[in-house]
């Protein structure tokens, strides 16, 4: 029997549990929107190629499966980029397919071509351009293969579009066999046994855990080491959530806006087990004074992220999960560190996140840690980039695995609406709140669209601080106050931009009222846009400045 | 530090894009990259020559290099025992009374030459870039018209056992 591209296309999707695309349609692949017109695979049409790529990221990260993307070719392709080169910096699991033209113009400039294979080689996993529609099935199952394995991320699929009209006989395809990729999950014993020895003879250990345990699906297994060894925890932006909040051994998220404790912990310790993270700058930003007097063991499924930026004493190459279950078979003195965890609990109840309270105007910092009492730390939240996302960070209390969708190496403005639309797209049926700044919330709310059109009830948190804030806060520190472009004299009226969504929204002005609002709010089960105008002054902190030792930070609060 | 890496990888189509742009990316200088087929017809061999500051920067290129979906296995050749060679035609000027002297020039280099016109000879010579340094130097009075080098390639010698 024959098959025509398209219809292998969806096949193929259909062979890996494709619950939804994300994309935008266009000249090069209107024959594969041809097929998805009888809707064996549901596809949600974003309003923005951008878009559609964070809204899989964020469909990704919420239900730990891979996310789909379709874009036409040309200007469809190149405005994926952004949200390709996110994924790759988080590791997120994404296929994204890019249409083409036939391939009889490609190479000749032909209408709507780009180079997509060149331009995303820096950024992708891996990338392919289909040349045969006999060799489409084995690409695409080769791609999910490589996208959700190892240390995951995003794969191209460039499908010319006379490809996909293609016809060849329907064959089955073997299964994936690269000999050149062949990742490697189960640690060495000996290495094991090791970190074991490593933590017997500590005595100010520490764990730093990453998004490695989020992607491995090991929190459950973490939180029964932590029981287990009884070692302070710190975590990464993207490593939220895996411990809760509340529990006694975690000192909070650790770096350039990091709780005290967690930096004076990540400096003191004497042994630091890093599992699932990379020493990115923003934790590690003067890696050589956070390395010094220390052993260091650092475990990663990517052989390149060990000793990349810091030398590492027990390098151990596997899957977060099985060598924490490893771990889990020992036993651990921890007698041995008692003291040390009174001194980094100390530091936390000598200087917890704080913020000076008023009535005059609402303090953003208030209103993150309200949300997370009205929704009892129980939500999904999206953010945006800036000083919104690191109080999202600090006073949210976190206490689920994937509960925090953020975009951590790259940064993305206007990640957070359509990361927060494809959250609740893969969780229909939890509470997703976006927290997203008055400058992110101008790059991408077109997405909110969406939310009439498939039910769905996000509230949309616009932390209204009249400003870039975060690029304000660095000028005011460390560019004379000279706030260079980062104050809006214009905003737009946020209230009438829900209403044309046709979406409810308040705008919230009032301290003293803010807690009863905000109840209120959240109690409506429709989608909703809260826009607090917030105090157009305050400072994300405490804050390690760029460059220096964790344990330099500025703006810190003791009690 | 001079260092040769010699990577096998998948015959794919954007293999060498993917590779130099992992040396580019990392801000590594490329001496020279060479590319051709092995024994199996879908792995290449590419042999790059970089300059590196430090062992620790060799060990991250090579990380970086081995991540690469389509690469089999890479080494450092210069921490073996190994061979490497270079291959260069070089075009000379001549006049009929000097040819006899460039001849017995480049007789110490096995250089050959390979084709002979009225202004000009073209040489070729095989073997270490040094060498292949020290023909070009002997060959400039003359005045060397082009030159084409192709970059250098190796393998490892066998171990004794
Ligand atoms: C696409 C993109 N452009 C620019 C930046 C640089 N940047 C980082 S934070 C920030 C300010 C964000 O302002 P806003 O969205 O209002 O959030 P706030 O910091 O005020 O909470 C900017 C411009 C970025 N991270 N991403």
């Amino acid at each position: 029997m024959n098959k025509k591209g398209t219809e292998l296309f969806i096949d193929s999707l259909l062979d890996e549990d494709v619950e939804m695309i994300f994309g935008y349609p266009g000249g090069a692949v209107l024959p594969l929107y041809d097929s998805l017109y009888d809707k064996k695979i549901p596809h949600i049409l974003t309003r923005h190629e951008q878009g559609a790529v964070h809204a899989a990221e964020g469909y990704a990260k919420a239900s730990g499966k891979p996310g789909v993307v379709l874009v036409t070719s040309g200007p469809g392709a190149t405005n994926v980029i952004t949200g390709i080169a996110d994924a790759m910096s988080d590791s997120v699991p994404l296929i994204v397919f890019t249409g083409q033209v036939a391939s009889s113009g490609i190479g000749k400039d032909a209408f709507q071509e780009a180079d997509i294979l060149g331009l995303t080689i820096p950024i992708t996993k891996y990338n392919y351009q289909v040349r045969k529609v006999e060799d489409l099935p084995k690409v695409i199952k080769e791609a999910f293969h490589i996208a959700t394995t190892g240390r995951k991320g995003p794969v191209v699929i460039d499908l010319p579009k006379d490809i996909t009209l293609d016809e060849t006989p329907v064959k089955k395809i073997a299964e994936v066999h690269i000999p050149s990729y062949q990742p490697n999950y189960m640690p060495h014993p000996n290495q094991i046994k090791k970190v074991v020895t490593a933590i017997n003879q500590a005595s100010k250990p520490v764990f730093l855990i990453g998004a490695g345990i989020h992607h491995s699906d090991g929190t459950t297994e973490f939180r029964e080491l932590l029981e287990n060894s009884k070692i302070p925890v710190v975590s990464t932006l993207l490593g939220l959530g895996i411990v809760p909040t509340d529990n006694d051994l975690f000192l909070g998220m650790g770096g350039m806006h990091g709780s005290y404790a967690a930096n004076q912990a990540l400096m003191e310790a004497d042994l630091l087990i890093n599992i699932g993270s990379r020493f990115d700058d923003r934790l590690a930003s003067c890696p050589e004074s956070l390395a010094k007097d220390k052993t260091i063991i650092h475990v990663d499924i990517d052989p390149a992220e060990i000793g990349k930026i810091i030398p590492t004493d027990i390098p151990i190459v596997g899957d977060a999960k099985e060598v924490i279950r490893l771990l889990n078979k020992e036993t651990f003195n921890t007698e041995n560190y008692a003291d040390w965890r009174d001194t980094v609990k100390n530091y936390q109840t000598e200087a917890p996140f704080t913020y000076e309270e008023t009535v005059e105007e609402i303090k953003p910092q208030r209103a993150i840690e309200l949300i997370g009492k009205i929704t009892n730390g129980e939500a999904i939240v999206a953010t945006d980039v800036g000083q919104h996302q690191m109080w999202a960070a600090q006073f949210y209390p976190f206490k689920h695995q994937n509960q925090l969708i953020t975009s951590g190496g790259l940064g993305t403005m206007g990640y957070g609406i359509p990361a927060g639309v494809g959250a609740q797209l893969a969780k229909p049926d939890k509470q997703v709140v976006i927290i997203v700044g008055d400058g992110g919330f101008q790059m991408t709310n077109q997405e909110l669209a969406i939310l009439e059109q498939y039910h769905l009830a996000p509230k949309v948190i616009l932390i209204n601080n009249h400003s870039l804030g975060m690029v304000r806060q660095w000028q005011e520190s460390f560019f004379n106050e000279r706030r260079s472009e980062s104050v809006f004299d214009n905003q737009p009226d946020f209230q009438k931009m829900a209403e044309a969504y046709h979406l409810k929204s308040v705008r919230l002005d009032n301290a003293e009222t803010l807690e009863e609002e905000l109840i209120q709010a959240f109690k409506e089960k429709e989608p909703m846009v809260i826009e607090i105008n917030c105090s157009p002054t305050e400072h994300v902190l405490p804050m390690v400045p760029p460059g220096k030792p964790n344990n330099e930070m500025i703006g810190v609060v003791k009690r | 530090m001079r260092r040769i890496i010699s990577a096998k990888v998948r015959n794919t189509s954007g293999v060498l894009n993917r590779i130099s742009g992992v040396l580019t990316r990392r801000q590594f200088n490329i001496e020279s990259i060479s590319v051709g087929v092995t024994e199996n017809l879908d792995v290449s061999r590419i042999t790059i020559v970089v300059s590196v500051d430090s062992d620790f920067q060799m060990e991250q290129l090579i990380k970086q290099l081995n991540k690469q979906i389509d690469v089999i296995k890479v080494i450092d050749m210069s921490a073996d025992s190994h061979l490497e060679r270079e291959l260069a035609l070089i075009k000379v000027a001549t006049t009929s009374t000097n040819r006899q002297e460039i001849m017995s020039m480049i007789e110490p280099f096995r250089a050959s030459i390979i084709d002979v016109s009225g202004q000009s000879i073209i040489i070729q010579i095989a073997g270490s870039s040094e060498k292949i340094d020290a023909l070009v130097d002997v060959l400039k009075v003359y005045g060397i018209q082009e030159l084409a080098r192709t970059g250098i390639t190796g393998l490892l010698r066998s171990s004794i056992k």
